[in-house]
């Protein structure tokens, strides 16, 4: 014990480097966020944001009481809005499954082609949000419910895509490896290789999709596809907020009654 | 039956796995073969079904060369020779029978597989060899739900469905438990001997080999170090498979670790008095 | 095996899910009664359609050849929009995010406070950003701005959600040893959850300002400013190579954005 005879005086969590990095760090977020706060609100128009209490206020008031009687013209368009995403998810899983099987590793027919083609179109599918889709769609085919299953179908490939892919992915290779050594084809060893195999996975996707599919079309209509959004957007257009209100009640109640539908689905597959 | 002539297997990264093996089995033959881990035993029974490509040499099946085959004709071909696995490898979420009828995979068209319209033939054998591997009344049931004994049970049927002329064998016994293993082996020399079938059988177990195989041979770095009937396996064959050093290393372990203990107890001894 | 052929000639895969046959033929009914009704609901213009597949086809040249010079100025004003009320929405999202977050996980939250928190961040989950974007624009008037207050709204429903639970899921042994010493509630925040959570909560952040740019794309089409505007007077005036290069933009900076985040995220970690 004769070597130590200097203990530092401060106790440090950090080295002194690693700190002022840190701090660094720090500094240049809120440089870089005052830098932007700047540009964003170059254009705010002020008297308005100094307004927007009096605004909400005047919403609010509007807004209660709904308008019940309203709710008798809202039931074919939530009628409109189920099936649209019902069928645009069933269109968006058919479309979906041979991306996935082309995305995956392990079961794509050409590594250098097929398999970046399937995933430039999962990863459009994944960046495009279902109302840009919509807005696309109903320019090119017009509006009505077609637009709205579309535009579901065509955002639902990249996500089911996405989680099948790696469901194949991680499918385990030892059953592969049994039936292909039964003298399987390719169909039949993917058949009976992998498709038990990624079933449940399946089901929980397409399901889960079709969940957030029904929260999506509910606005879609803003856009002139179809459902219940088509209500929206008319009662906004007249500035009726009774009627807005009893919309937006009635959305939350799909919602939740969706999410609860596919939350139970989920636990009777797995 | 099965001739191999120097089969050779490099993967890709430049490790060797096999080289230049030759090797016959004669028909009822059950050979096992023996060696420490990364000796090549599991690269050369994939290499005889091709679900390991070898990279040079000859398998002969009969009169047919393996390795020269097409895709088309190696499908043909893989019918004859039945496989069990290392875990059972069974199709998890199928049911019993199922997985027994994907040995028939091979000869039916895909469309008859894909909504499970076997042949009645196919189906009676099925059933069949259910009754012979003792599992008749867990048909329906799934897969996962059976026993690890069981499910290499369904292993064997599914194998035999195929009417195979050959079987492969991956370490059939490393995931059961003593008892279990001696049941599974018994079976499997049963089955070879009532259809006169030879069967390779990858194994670990150094006495379960002696005990159930007629003729083992040794591999050692992808080599054939040893081959002869199970009696033959002596002490120095045993140093010649598994290596000098790590045998030796392997007793002076062990010695040195009786020796810490004696050293302690001796210690402790002392303390006490 | 002499003749005694007695096996089972027949097999039929026993049902996995619904076991009882008359339910099997129910279900499969009423499946098929929906979905002729479904498709039944489905009124197409067919004629409207043939026409829409020459605009498809232009739309889909546009996107092959986009053109990115005429309009440059929207775009860019769009861009810029998009990418500051990203980064701002996102740091105030998680600045407010924090303490909702501590103030919902039951394991340091009073009672009172607890429900609170909780019920602002059911708010904000239950209603969509479009639809919180709509209310702001109509209180704020056009513009980022109204963007920018919808994004800040809908992260803190996101990150004080996860974050919370993060929270209640922390290793008690920790919080208790910090406890045992009789530190006070700062303490045990700062000394026991902190270095627990914060990792993920970085982790998070990069995930939020990855989907907070993909939903400033989206906003615009309600006024609520940003490269969603951008994007919707485009395809209203029928200008599609320009809208493809917006959509082009748009799938760049989301990959961009999702290679770059969870590359930051292993490298942070």
């Amino acid at each position: 014990m004769n070597g130590i005879t200097h203990y530092s005086q401060v106790w440090s969590f950090r080295s002194g480097r690693a700190r002022l990095m840190l701090w660094g760090g720090w500094l240049a977020l809120v440089a870089l966020f005052a830098w932007c706060w700047q540009v964003m609100t170059r254009d705010t128009i002020w008297f308005f944001v100094a307004d927007a209490p009096r605004q909400a206020a005047d919403i609010g008031n509007r807004m209660v009481p709904p308008r019940w009687s309203y709710m008798a013209e809202l039931w074919a368009p939530l009628w409109d809005t189920i099936n649209i995403a019902t069928l645009g998810t069933i269109g968006g899983v058919i479309m979906a499954v041979p991306v996935a099987f082309l995305a995956a590793r392990n079961t794509t027919p050409s590594a250098h082609v097929l398999r970046p083609a399937a995933l430039f179109i999962i990863v459009t599918s994944r960046s495009i949000n279902s109302l840009i889709w919509a807005l696309l769609l109903v320019a090119i085919i017009g509006p009505g419910l077609l637009a709205g299953i579309v535009a579901i179908a065509l955002r639902s490939i990249g996500f089911v895509g996405k989680l099948l892919y790696e469901a194949i992915e991680e499918s385990d290779a030892r059953q592969i490896e049994a039936v292909t050594a039964t003298g399987a084809s390719g169909a039949q060893v993917v058949s009976y290789g992998i498709v038990p195999q990624i079933m449940p996975a399946f089901w929980g996707i397409a399901v889960f999709r079709w969940d957030i599919n029904i929260r999506e079309s509910t606005i879609l209509g803003l856009v002139g596809a179809g459902g219940i959004g088509l209500k929206l957007q008319a009662s906004l257009n007249v500035l009726a907020w009774s009627q807005v209100s009893v919309i937006l009640l009635l959305i939350l109640a799909t919602v939740v009654l969706s999410e609860w539908v596919s939350a139970r689905m989920r636990h009777a597959i797995i | 039956m099965l001739h191999l002539e120097r089969l050779t297997k490099t993967y890709r990264t430049g490790e060797t796995a096999l080289s230049e093996v030759s090797l016959d089995v004669p028909e009822g033959q059950i050979m096992g073969l023996i060696g420490p881990s990364g000796a090549g035993k599991s690269t050369l029974i994939r290499c005889i079904n091709r679900l390991v490509e070898p990279s040079a040499g000859k398998v002969m099946l009969g009169a047919v060369d393996l390795v020269a085959l097409g895709k088309g004709d190696l499908r043909r071909q893989r019918r004859r020779i039945g496989m069990i696995f290392q875990e059972y490898a069974l199709v998890e979420r199928l049911t019993v029978m199922e997985n027994v009828l994907s040995g028939r995979l091979g000869y039916v068209p895909f469309w008859r597989s894909f909504l499970r319209r076997y042949t009645p033939a196919d189906i009676a054998r099925a059933y069949r060899l259910l009754d012979r591997v003792g599992l008749i009344d867990h048909a329906d049931k799934r897969a996962d739900a059976l026993s690890g004994g069981q499910r290499q049970r369904v292993g064997i049927a599914r194998a035999l469905a195929q009417e195979p002329e050959l079987l492969l064998v991956d370490e059939p016994t490393a995931s059961l438990d003593p008892k279990t293993s001696r049941q599974i082996m018994r079976l499997l020399t049963e089955i070879c001997a009532e259809r006169n079938l030879p069967a390779i059988v990858n194994i670990h177990d150094v006495p379960l080999a002696q005990q159930f195989m007629q003729r083992i041979v040794g591999l050692r770095a992808g080599r054939v170090v040893f081959d002869g009937p199970p009696e033959a396996l002596t002490e120095s064959a045993l140093t010649e498979i598994y290596g000098a050093e790590d045998w030796n290393a392997m007793r002076q372990g062990d010695g040195e670790q009786a020796e810490a203990e004696a050293d302690a107890k001796a210690r402790l001894e002392a303390l006490a008095r | 095996m002499s003749g005694a052929a007695t096996y089972p000639r027949r097999w039929r895969r026993p049902p996995q899910i619904v076991r009882d046959r008359r339910w099997r033929i129910a279900l499969q009914i009423a499946i098929l009664v929906y979905l002729v009704l479904a498709i039944g609901s489905v009124e197409v213009n067919w004629a409207r359609v043939h026409d829409g597949l020459e605009r498809g086809q232009r739309f889909a040249m546009g996107f092959l050849q986009p053109d990115f010079t005429s309009r440059w100025r929207d775009i860019s004003q769009g861009l810029v929009e998009s990418l500051t009320m990203t980064l701002t929405s996102t740091v105030v999202g998680v600045a407010i995010s924090v303490p909702i977050g501590i103030g919902a996980a039951r394991n340091l939250a009073p009672r009172g406070i607890y429900y609170l928190c909780r019920g602002i961040i059911a708010v904000s989950r239950a209603l969509q950003e479009i639809i919180i974007a709509i209310f702001f624009v109509a209180m704020f008037g056009f513009g980022p701005l109204a963007g920018f207050l919808t994004l800040s709204f809908a992260t803190i429903g996101f990150i004080s959600k996860l974050l919370a639970d993060d929270i209640e899921e922390i290793d008690e042994a920790q919080a208790e040893a910090i406890r045992a010493i009789g530190a006070s509630w700062w303490q045990l925040v700062n000394y026991a959850v902190q270095p627990q959570v914060m990792p993920r909560l970085i982790g998070l952040s990069l995930y939020r300002l990855d989907i907070n740019f993909r939903e400033s794309a989206v906003i615009g089409i309600v006024g609520a400013g940003g490269i969603g505007a951008t994007l919707n007077t485009a395809i209203d005036r029928y200008e599609y190579d320009s809208a493809g290069a917006v959509l082009l933009i748009i799938i760049v900076i989301v990959m961009v954005a999702e290679y770059g985040s969870s590359y930051l995220r292993t490298f942070l970690q």
